[in-house]
Order: structure tokens, then sequence, then C-alpha cells
């Protein structure tokens, strides 16, 4: 079952940050990655009032490692922070600056809460 | 359909994660995240190089990029997992690690992704010329 409920969990997160970041396309046609700055910080506090709140485990297959861990992404993170640092030194700081400080801000308000 | 895709990618990514995040375990316990920090500088390196290399050689329809990159390697990586692991080191009281992992994740995760897009642009410029 451990599979079925990690796998459920991802497939609806994976399909809900890809849906974010279509509409967020639609609503503006700024450069700042505005989709995985939300998915990254709102996952955050999601992830963290989780661990807070419960410890049964197929909950935390389901919505921490699958759902939570899918709807977050570090690698598109990354690679959005490295098409900025050639040439907008600007949002490079800024994005990488927001990410880290709302997400663990929101990563501590969730576990606090 | 490519909504479903993009989901199905995601489970096996999230699979795979699971699955490192078991092997990585199993060699020993420690305070650090080790597993997490791997994970998603692996997932880095491997969206900078495919980014790059499937996109611009046009071999790839830009879908199969989508269900991929943002299916499978995004689901692989995960940030709320760090931010998480970070603020709970600190509670724990290991803020020096904690401190570390942020920054090893900020330098090394950044580095990662480079080195993947510049294998990535060395590997289809070879492939042009």
């Amino acid at each position: 079952m451990t599979f079925v409920w990690i796998a459920t969990g991802a497939f609806i997160g994976a399909i809900l940050r890809f849906t974010i970041g279509q509409v967020m396309k639609t609503w503006s046609d700024s450069t700042f990655p505005w989709a995985t700055l939300f998915v990254n910080v709102t996952g955050s506090f999601g992830l963290g009032y989780l661990y807070a709140h419960t410890d049964q485990q197929s909950l935390i297959l389901f919505l921490g490692i699958g759902f939570f861990g899918s709807f977050t992404t570090f690698s598109t993170l990354k690679l959005e922070l490295m098409r900025f640092a050639t040439k907008d030194w600007i949002r490079f700081g800024l994005y990488l600056l927001t990410t880290y400080l709302f997400g663990l801000i929101a990563a501590y308000i969730g576990l606090t809460m | 359909m490519l909504y479903v895709y993009v989901g199905l990618a995601g489970a096996v990514g999230a699979l795979a994660r699971y699955g490192l995040g078991l092997l990585v375990d199993s060699f020993g316990t420690s305070p650090f995240p080790v597993a997490t920090l791997l994970i998603n500088l692996i997932g880095s390196f491997l969206l900078g190089w495919m980014t790059h290399r499937f996109l611009q050689t046009g071999k790839f329809s830009p879908q199969l990029v989508t269900i991929v990159g943002t299916g499978m390697i995004g689901s692989f990586t995960t940030f709320s997992t760090f931010s998480v692991e970070t603020i709970q080191l600190v509670e724990n009281g290991y803020v020096l690690l904690a401190i570390s992992y942020v920054f090893l994740s900020i330098t090394f995760g950044l580095s990662s992704s480079w080195l993947g897009y510049r294998i990535g642009t060395k590997a289809t410029r070879g492939e042009v010329e």
C-alpha cells in the first residue's frame, strides 16, 4: 500500500503544480517565476502543518511524501535561478531570497501552528 | 491528456525519491538530511541537462520535455521537505547543521543545475558539428 499512497498523492501534486504554472502564465507575462514561488512556499507550510498534526503513516505517505513532495519542486527552482544568473542579478537575488526566506518561515509557521 | 501524463510521471518521480531515500538511509542515520540533499542535487543536474539538450536539439517534443521535466524530475526533487527539515534541525538544536544545509542547498543546487546545462550544451554542439 505504501507505493499506492505515495503515487496517488504525487499524481495529484504534480498535476496541481503544473496547472498552477499554466494558469499563472495566462494571468501575466511576467518573467518572474511566481508559480514556483507559490507552490514552494505554500507546500512548505502544508508539510510543516502535516508533520506537526499527525503520526498516521498512510497520511504521511499520501500527503507528505506524495502530495507535498511532488507539489513543491527544487529542480525547477534551480533552473529558473540559473537562467536569471547570467542576465538579471536583481531578479536572481530577489527570487533566491524570497523562496528560501518565505519557504523557511512558512515551514516554521506550519510546524508550530 | 498532457495533465494525466504529467501526473503519472510525477508518481514515478515521487516513488524514485522515496526509494532513493530509503537506500541512502540504509547506510546509516545522521541528523543531516543527506538523502534529500542528494535527491535535489541529482534532480537539478538532470533537469539542467535535459532542458537544454532535448529542447534545443528539437529531437523531443515540448510535451515530452514537460512530462519528464515538470512531471517526473519536478516531483523527484522537493522543496517542502528541505524547508521542514531545516526548521526541524534548528528545533533539535543543530543550528550549525541547519545553516550548512541551507548553504549547500543554494550553492550545490545551482552548481548542479549549471553543470547539467553545460554538459547538455556541449553534447548538443558535438552532435551538430
